[in-house]
């Protein structure tokens, strides 16, 4: 464990989930501090999925706990957990598709500011310098900074899979979290758009806030995260500095044994 | 001692079997397709016409073991196969609100077909028990045959059902394929096949409960399909997944039932106890059905997404204010003039007056997603409210209905929509024979005798014509008020539940507290409509108009299906049912002929929602959109093709975006997403 002394931001405490007779996470503990990345890798059934939802408290874990800086959540409903600034996306994307690409960000602005997260500051500068945004300014600012602006009439049904990511990240920065939980938030976007997307997350982690991400891009977890966990059948096969992980035999093995590129989706 | 044997041992046992063979039977059907089956009972209604028809001496007058074996192994498993292929399988993997409202299309369908070729009005008919008068004694009790013969085919139910399903290869694949489809077909099992066997099995035990059950009532359509209620209820008790105890539930419903008889036989009560306690007896299940969904453990489900398609028209105000001002003005002519003669002129303030109670099925159907079949019964509440303290009534009977809304939907929020719906049939149903059906009860509420109701109109609106005027601005006051809320945060809060419920828990929405509050604000619109009803109800004031089925055409449930096919999604959507309400009889009246076909259309419509969930104002909508393709405001933004290029190629993904903007990919581009709807684990 790489322990910083004071209290991290989240932690889970040996979560064990079982469906039935398999065990989609097994006595896996973490640790995730503020302002910085922390990566989660791991083949398709690893249970990083079922982790996200754990945390943020769509699943119940079988054992085990979930701390939110330093007390336990586990009984907490998963609006509960968000108001607390927990703020996600899916890999399986959840946008409101009826609504247009604005009102998906619109609505979390509104929520947020009625949940009193507004004592927080917004994710993204508001231009004009505005101490307290109303909802559609800053709704117009994330979406311009994300590079959804032209986007802002469309319904959110209507995007491909790479723009509907971005819309997700919006949605879920206009809760103006204190962790932010990206489920492979990369897939779908192309080059430029995964460097533009790097930055944009190394300058929020920067800014404070707490990013916990899973992907499949290895490469790219490696290049952001100051801590990586390596998930496999559900238990943490491996965690360390990206260097440490890369060099572990065991992560080695499992990387190898297991093509990295044959990942298809089961339902 | 003996009488308590008797009661709670002997008739019990002996009523428990009908009960559970018809609650196996949607047992089996849920498992394996994940359908809950609301035309179940009308199944089993419907063989056991067939049974009627074909041992009755007034029919065909064969033997009854032939009416047995062709009802049980050739009618109700063709009924089952058909029903299958035209209609179950297209709705696996359909919204719990399609499923329920095919289901709800199909039992009216049935039930009409059933009038249709078998007429209420051409004499009596009834089924005889099996063996009848042939009796013998046991333990000092006599018991007929009859019944002893249904606690045999219960036990053989029992035996067969867990050898199939534990004994066979199908019978596996049948319980697997619940938790997951992929997985049962990856394994080699055709679910088609195993759909066809669920559903042939399903229908003949509905079958078997309808001949067991006929004898006991008159053979009538509509007493029949509500009776297998109780399979509901009973069903309920092992959560539609459980035979073992389904077959206990069946055993409790019994007991209560018999508890029900003992103490009105027993004890003498004055006679208004002894009538409610009639009334209640005879609400048993629906009564059981409410307590045991409020005391069932709760399920998270529901915040998995219930796959919705209804496209959700954004109305705007201005364009809604033109619309519902000129409702307003035509109104206003046609009550001032005689064009129109004055029975029709009822019928469209009836129309005008269910047409609020559909507003309030789009509110909470078409915009939050969430089922209620007790809108009408609601609106009865409000109704009562009027008839007692007279025009302040409305505004009371509203406050209260909409907190009877929250009060019922309370237990079931934090389930599936189905239980939702479940939990309002039931409440519907409870009021219906416990309330409404309760005579004594009524004329304290309704102290004048009929033609009187005028008096209970606000005295601005005391006449007809002027009445008539303030329902037209009633709903259009109410449709203007929606569209506001549609376009403001609750619309949006509505519409986002509805897409993704995860999604908004992580947003920090309570799921729970919007659903109440929607219910509510629904269940107030719904007093609003009864409300009116029953003021403008001026020559036959009934509590009929309020009921669930027994109504005939034009009650709750159907009222539903008149809202899907207006067009559950938007306000014009209601008007337009509104208006089905008043042609579709109307076209009966005039072309008699076509009487039976009215009556059936809204059932098959409900039906044919599986192929098209938006309704009919929607498909214009759509064909109009489509004549002004060029409109720009009409097509989404999208970016300008050369911004798609990234170092000289395109990416997949934006080649999608390019193909929208060229208008080549005919909205393909929503599809990844939709089938990307479940967030998995």
């Amino acid at each position: 464990m790489a322990s910083t002394g004071d209290v991290p931001l989240l932690e889970l405490r040996e979560v064990t989930v079982r469906f039935g007779g398999n065990v989609a996470v097994d006595s896996a503990s973490m640790s995730i501090p503020a302002g910085r990345i922390t990566g989660v890798i791991g083949p398709n059934g690893a249970g990083k999925t079922t982790m996200f939802n754990v945390i943020t408290g769509l699943e119940k874990p079988t054992s085990g706990h979930v701390l939110w800086a330093g007390k336990d959540v586990g009984r907490r409903s998963a609006h509960h957990r968000a108001r607390m600034g927990m703020g996600r996306t899916f890999q399986r994307l959840e946008l409101f598709g009826s609504l247009s690409v604005a009102e998906n960000v619109l609505l979390a602005c509104e929520l947020a500011r009625r949940q009193g997260a507004d004592s927080r500051p917004p994710a993204v500068t508001v231009p004009g310098g505005d101490e307290r945004p109303t909802a559609a300014k800053e709704t117009a600012a994330l979406l311009e900074h994300l590079g959804l602006g032209d986007l802002a009439g469309t319904r959110a049904e209507e995007l491909p899979t790479g723009l509907a990511r971005l819309v997700e990240l919006a949605r879920a920065l206009a809760t103006r979290p204190r962790l932010l939980l990206l489920d492979e938030p990369a897939s779908g976007l192309d080059e430029t758009e995964t460097e533009r997307f790097a930055a944009l997350l190394e300058d929020l982690a920067s800014s404070g806030l707490g990013i916990l991400l899973v992907e499949h891009d290895v490469p790219l977890v490696m290049r952001l995260a100051s801590d990586v966990y390596v998930l496999d059948l559900g238990a943490v096969l491996a965690h360390g500095t990206p260097d440490e992980v890369q060099s572990d035999p065991k992560v080695i093995e499992a990387y190898l044994g297991a093509e990295p590129g044959a990942e298809e989706e089961m339902a | 001692m003996e009488e308590l044997f008797r009661y709670f041992v002997v008739f019990a046992l002996l009523a428990a079997p009908t009960y559970a063979i018809a609650a196996s039977g949607l047992v089996v059907t849920y498992t394996t397709t994940g359908i809950f089956n609301f035309a179940h009972g009308a199944i089993g209604m419907i063989v056991a016409f067939c049974y009627w028809q074909i041992t009755s001496p007034a029919a065909w007058g064969q033997p009854v073991w032939l009416g047995l074996v062709l009802c049980l192994f050739v009618i109700a498993p063709v009924i089952g196969f058909v029903l299958d292929w035209g209609l179950m399988r297209r709705l696996a993997g359909a919204s719990t609100i399609t499923t329920i409202v095919a289901t709800i299309g199909l039992l009216f369908a049935l039930v009409s077909l059933a009038d249709l070729i078998w007429p209420s009005g051409t004499g009596i008919r009834s089924v005889e028990k099996l063996f009848p008068g042939e009796t013998f004694e046991l333990a000092g009790v006599v018991i007929e045959y009859h019944d002893a013969i249904a606690l045999l085919a219960a036990i053989a139910v029992a035996i067969g059902l867990r050898g199939l399903l534990f004994r066979t290869r199908l019978g596996t694949a049948m319980r697997a394929v619940v938790d997951s489809r992929d997985l049962a077909s990856l394994n080699g099992v055709d679910p088609n096949r195993m759909s066809s066997v669920a559903w042939m099995l399903g229908c003949s035990l509905a079958g078997l409960a309808g001949i067991l059950l006929a004898p006991d009532l008159t053979l009538t359509s509509i007493a029949l399909t509500l009776v297998v209620i109780q399979a509901y209820a009973v069903a309920m008790v092992g959560r539609l997944r459980s035979l073992p105890l389904t077959f206990l539930g069946a055993l409790i419903l019994a007991e209560v039932n018999s508890a029900f008889d003992y103490v009105q036989v027993q004890f003498t009560f004055s006679e208004t106890i002894e009538g409610a306690l009639g009334d209640l007896a005879s609400a048993t299940p629906a009564l059981m059905l409410l307590v045991v969904l409020i005391v069932i453990r709760q399920d998270t489900a529901a915040l998995r997404p219930d796959n919705i398609k209804f496209r959700v028209p954004r109305p705007s105000l201005p364009r809604m204010a033109a619309i519902m001002g000129a409702l307003i003005l035509v109104c206003a002519v046609i009550a001032n003039t005689s064009l129109i003669s004055a029975s029709t002129v009822d019928e469209l303030g009836k129309g005008l007056a269910l047409g609020i109670v559909i507003l309030s099925l789009v509110l909470l159907t078409g915009w939050a997603g969430q089922v209620s079949l007790a809108q009408l019964a609601l609106g009865g509440i409000c109704a009562l409210a009027v008839w007692k303290m007279g025009p302040w009534g409305l505004v009371a009977g509203v406050v209260i209905t909409a907190l009877v809304g929250a009060l019922v939907a309370l237990p079931a929020l934090r389930m599936r929509s189905l239980y939702l719906a479940l939990t309002t049939m039931a409440f519907a149903l409870l009021l219906e024979r416990v309330v409404y059906g309760n005579n004594a009860l009524i004329s304290s509420f309704r102290p004048f005798a009929t033609g009187s109701a005028t008096a209970r109109r606000p005295p601005f609106v005391g006449s007809d014509a002027a009445f008539f005027v303030f329902m037209a601005a009633a709903f259009g006051l109410v449709a203007l008020g929606m569209t506001v809320i549609r376009n403001g945060h609750f619309g949006r809060r509505l519409a986002a539940m509805k897409d993704s419920p995860a999604a908004c828990a992580t947003l920090g929405l309570d799921l729970t507290i919007t659903k109440l509050e929607v219910f509510a604000l629904s269940a107030g619109i719904a007093g609003l409509g009864g409300g009116l009803l029953a003021m403008w109800n001026a020559s036959s004031v009934g509590l009929t108009d309020y009921a669930l089925l027994e109504g005939g055409a034009l009650s709750g449930l159907p009222l539903l299906l008149l809202a899907v096919i207006g067009g559950i999604t938007s306000v014009t959507g209601a008007l337009l049912g509104a208006g089905l309400f008043v042609i579709m009889p109307a076209v009966g009246r005039w072309y008699p002929g076509l009487r039976s076909v009215m009556s059936m259309a809204p059932g098959l419509a409900g039906i044919g929602l599986s192929k098209n969930p938006d309704g009919a104002v929607r498909q214009v909508a759509e064909a109009i959109e489509e004549i002004r393709a060029e409109d720009q405001d009409a097509a989404p933004q999208l970016p300008a093709p050369e911004q798609l290029w990234t170092n000289g190629h395109i990416a997949a993904e934006k080649a999608a975006l390019l193909d929208d903007e060229l208008g080549l990919s005919w909205g393909q581009a929503a599809r990844p997403l939709a089938s990307a709807g479940k967030d998995g684990r």
